[in-house]
């Protein structure tokens, strides 16, 4: 039961923590609120080998809101990717981490994300590589609720449907915060659920920190057919550390000490 | 008249399918006047129409090459460079084997006018790390640059002309990656010259009538073709300032950022010491025919001869 993954969903919150507060700089806020997505599909649906990280075959995933790469590579170091001390140079010079991620740099990345919108148009052509040869590969694409205000996001949604990929998911992470506000405020996307399903898509509304429910979205999602799949995950912002939950204050902020003990023990002792 | 250039590249990408199975081509909504279309009707499984949708074809072209295709994406110049960021990021960061082919380069469109025109597309392109720029002359040659695009594994900018252009090239000539060739110089060749046009895509054809126009009056005047703009190749531009008293470039492209900024970099860190007239667009472009526009915007033979013996006559 993905249950089960409760204590090392709390570990690698931890991490996040400990990584963003020793490169003094990172995004908190979308890293707590999309760690529990990555989590569950790293350990239940993506098929991946992280000794052989180029293996052709592998399925792809993209995380197109890619300021919240702390999240995946605590996620990268826990599965074996690269040793955990390597999450402590996080943004550093000359480190595999980048800021954002590259994929030239670090093995199991698959694309270089972090200006937004761009995620699932690269997502969609890998899924037409894949059906073109027939690999059963699929391609997930995890994006962030404020990136959905980019135009290309759009384009790549009709795209998709257009081109029946049913071999491509895109979990947003709706948590509803960006870097100037609430993104009700800034500038609304919803209904969100509603504008993916008018777009062609199987869309699914879930809460995003229900490992349960996680896990059956993404089942449920492999089932489908002649239609790409969306998962609108409902988050909160910075979920896990009391006062950076739904402040969007801590959208790209590192901790100081004293905070980062405060938050790393809620988060281990909560 | 020769061919265009698209109608050259439009040919080969048929001829090469076989050659390169894992040639794909994206569109948006332009393949009649890319010249794809050939290639849709033929290959409709590796034909993907995006729609007027250019980043998210460029993005998903990052996607099908990182899966191991060699995808070949074509739209207008101006619309391709318009999306910079999308090529900066899925295309360059992420080292993607893309192929960008932008068709209807410069004034040489025509009378659709100055939204149409790709004025800025090599200075931007230029500044991205890793990315060829190719503009064939000619037909032969588009022909045999599409066939060395697809074997070559990296991103590549392939600018084409709408317009037909004269061939410039004989029947030998062989396409060479990063090499600024000869195309024209008085017969036998002069010890002195008294300059080498670099010219490129459209403007070859008019800097060889510039220079067989000179060759009477008792001026010797070499015409290169720089049929790649990135890598620019400073070895040849080496000898081509040794026996030349001017460098003349001519482009139909903005004057900044393009073969006259290129060649003035490499000429000035050879330390040469020869002047470099710079002929380009200096406007936004506007409706007329090409040939009109070339001598309107100082990109026709006269304009060409003139830059050659200005102060010297």
């Amino acid at each position: 039961m993905p249950t089960q993954l409760l204590p090392l969903t709390k570990a690698l919150r931890a991490d996040i923590i400990r990584m963003i507060a020793a490169a003094g700089s990172g995004h908190p806020g979308g890293s707590l609120s999309v760690i529990d997505i990555l989590t569950v599909l790293y350990d239940k649906h993506l098929r991946h080998d992280p000794q052989r990280p180029d293996r052709p075959q592998r399925d792809r995933l993209i995380l197109s809101k890619g300021h919240a790469c702390p999240a995946l590579y605590a996620v990268m170091a826990q599965r074996g990717f690269f040793p955990k001390e390597e999450l402590m140079t996080l943004r550093k010079l000359g480190s595999r981490l980048q800021g954002h991620p590259e994929r030239h740099r670090l093995p199991g990345i698959e694309a270089a994300t972090g200006s937004l919108g761009q995620g699932l148009s690269i997502g969609l052509g890998m899924a037409l590589a894949a059906r073109l040869d027939q690999t059963g590969q699929r391609v997930y694409v995890v994006a962030g609720d404020g990136e959905m205000q980019e135009g290309q996001v759009w384009e790549a949604l009709m795209a998709a449907a257009k081109f029946k990929l049913d071999n491509l998911t895109v979990i947003v992470d709706h948590n509803n915060g960006q870097i100037d506000g609430h993104v009700d405020e800034v500038m609304p996307i919803d209904p969100l659920a509603e504008k993916l399903k008018s777009f062609g898509w199987e869309t699914r509304t879930i809460d995003g920190h229900d490992l349960d429910a996680i896990d059956a979205a993404l089942s449920a999602a492999k089932a489908v057919k002649d239609k790409p799949q969306a998962i609108v995950a409902k988050t909160v912002k910075g979920k896990g550390v009391s006062f950076m939950e739904d402040n969007v204050a801590w959208h790209g902020k590192a901790p100081n000490r004293e905070e980062t003990e405060k938050a790393l023990k809620e988060i281990l002792n909560g | 008249m020769g061919k265009a250039t698209r109608e050259a590249f439009g040919e080969a990408l048929v001829e090469l399918a076989d050659k390169f199975p894992g040639l794909v081509v994206l569109d948006s909504d332009l393949s009649k006047s890319t010249m794809t279309v050939e290639f849709a009707k033929r290959h409709p499984e590796r034909h993907f129409e995006f729609g007027i949708a250019e980043s998210n074809m460029i993005a998903a072209a990052a996607g099908l090459a990182l899966m191991g295709k060699i995808p070949v994406c074509t739209s207008f110049a101006c619309f391709l460079v318009g999306r910079l960021e999308t090529i900066r990021v899925a295309v360059t960061l992420n080292r993607a084997n893309v192929k960008l082919v932008g068709t209807h380069a410069g004034l040489g469109i025509g009378d659709d006018g100055a939204s149409q025109m790709g004025l800025e597309d090599v200075a931007a392109m230029r500044s991205l790390p890793g990315m060829t720029i190719l503009q064939p002359g000619d037909a032969a040659e588009a022909r045999q640059a599409v066939e060395w695009m697809l074997q070559h594994q990296g991103p590549v900018y392939l600018r084409l002309t709408r317009q037909k252009l004269d061939d410039v090239h004989g029947p030998d000539y062989r396409f060479a990656c990063g090499r600024l060739d000869v195309v024209w110089q008085p017969q036998p060749q002069p010890a002195h010259f008294q300059a080498t046009v670099l010219a490129s895509g459209g403007t070859v054809g008019e800097a060889v009538a510039a220079a067989k126009g000179l060759q009477p009056k008792g001026f010797a005047v070499r015409v290169v073709n720089a049929g790649t703009l990135a890598p620019f190749d400073a070895d040849s531009l080496e000898d081509f300032v040794k026996d030349s008293e001017r460098l003349v470039t001519v482009e139909d492209h903005n004057i900044a950022g393009g073969l006259g900024s290129a060649a003035c970099e490499a000429a000035t860190a050879l330390g040469a010491g020869r002047p470099v007239v710079r002929l380009g667009v200096r406007e936004t472009g506007e409706s007329g025919t090409p040939a009109e526009l070339y001598e309107r915007h100082g990109l026709s033979a006269p304009h060409i001869m003139e830059a050659c013996i200005r102060n010297l006559e």
